[in-house]
């Protein structure tokens, strides 16, 4: 199983790593407001990742590192 | 082990690009080049006007900050006072590359300087809120064309790279997109390229990236990545166009 950590108080809830994410690993909190004031994203099937770091890829703001 | 972390070049501090802007995208990726090729202590960037204007504070290399469009000049200078020692690029938009800045780029590349340019086309002004810049495709709406870009008022927008691959000084000039993780593998490959030519001392390297601005475009991240498919790259096709030494050897 991968692991992802997340700088959560950078992420600006864009979702283009959502998208990315060919696992549907990863959604935007429902319930958690970051300091910039966005839904920040969060694993919610981590159990399901694979490791590809396409998210971090993606991600314009370079808050994802990914780890196998 | 680690697969993915911020690169080293790349400076730890939050952006203040607009969400799901793909500037942070090709920041990372030339950061990601700096690294791998290990030329972080003697990098310099120039910075433009525009979006990105504050791109020295996200490099952890040195970073000059350029008057609008003046990028290669400033470029110019930095790399003929140190050629052996310095390796040079520029990050310019649109507005600040193709508009005012269109003599000096031109003329860095007829004289084939050096330095490795990055150029932005979101077919926008993004910083100043939106309007119409050269490379606004014909019928888009902007702050300055609320009915659609009217070519026979405005005329047609710029393609840079087919313009300066009319050239003879340019060494390497390539248009890329990052909206998918496939486009992104490939704008690396072409940014590494431009930088390499330049440590290898082959001359100027342009590298087109076709980027999003979901706010002034008016469309999600998302949907701003689906219009780069289908309206930009249509009238900006992806592609080499021009790779001197590469079309050296196979004569």
């Amino acid at each position: 199983m991968a692991k992802l950590t997340f700088k959560t108080d950078s992420c600006k809830g864009c979702g283009l790593c959502i998208d990315a994410c060919p696992k549907g690993v990863l959604r935007l909190s429902p319930d958690k407001i970051n300091q910039k004031g966005h839904h920040p994203v969060e694993a919610a099937h981590e159990e399901n990742c694979i490791g590809c770091a396409f998210c971090a890829t993606m991600c314009p703001d370079c808050i994802i590192k990914v780890e196998r | 082990m680690v697969v993915f972390d911020k690169p080293h070049a790349l400076a730890d501090v939050p952006m203040h690009y607009c969400p799901g802007c793909t500037h942070g995208i090709v920041h990372r990726l030339v950061a990601e080049v700096i690294d791998e090729l290990g030329i972080e202590g003697k990098t310099i960037g120039i910075a433009p006007v525009g979006c990105s204007v504050m791109a020295y504070d996200y490099f952890n290399c040195d970073m000059i900050e350029a008057a609008h469009g003046r990028a290669p000049a400033v470029a110019t200078g930095v790399k003929r006072s140190d050629p052996e020692n310095h390796i040079v690029f520029t990050y310019q938009g649109d507005g600040d590359l193709a508009s005012i800045g269109m003599a000096e780029t031109v003329h860095a590349a007829a004289r084939n300087e050096n330095i490795t340019v990055i150029f932005i086309n979101n077919a926008i002004y993004g910083m100043t809120g939106g309007q119409m810049a050269p490379t606004s495709l014909p019928g888009q709406v902007t702050q300055t064309s609320p009915y659609g870009r009217d070519v026979s008022l405005c005329g047609y927008p710029i393609r840079v790279c087919e313009m300066l691959s009319q050239l003879e000084g340019p060494e390497y000039l390539e248009r890329v997109t990052v909206n998918s993780v496939k486009a992104v593998k490939n704008a690396k490959k072409a940014i590494k390229k431009a930088f390499m030519n330049q440590v290898e001392g082959k001359g100027f390297s342009l590298v087109e990236v076709l980027s999003s601005c979901p706010t002034n475009w008016g469309l999600t991240p998302q949907k701003a990545l689906k219009w780069i498919d289908e309206k930009m790259i249509p009238y900006y096709p992806l592609g080499v166009y021009k790779d001197r030494s590469a079309k050296e050897e196979t004569k």
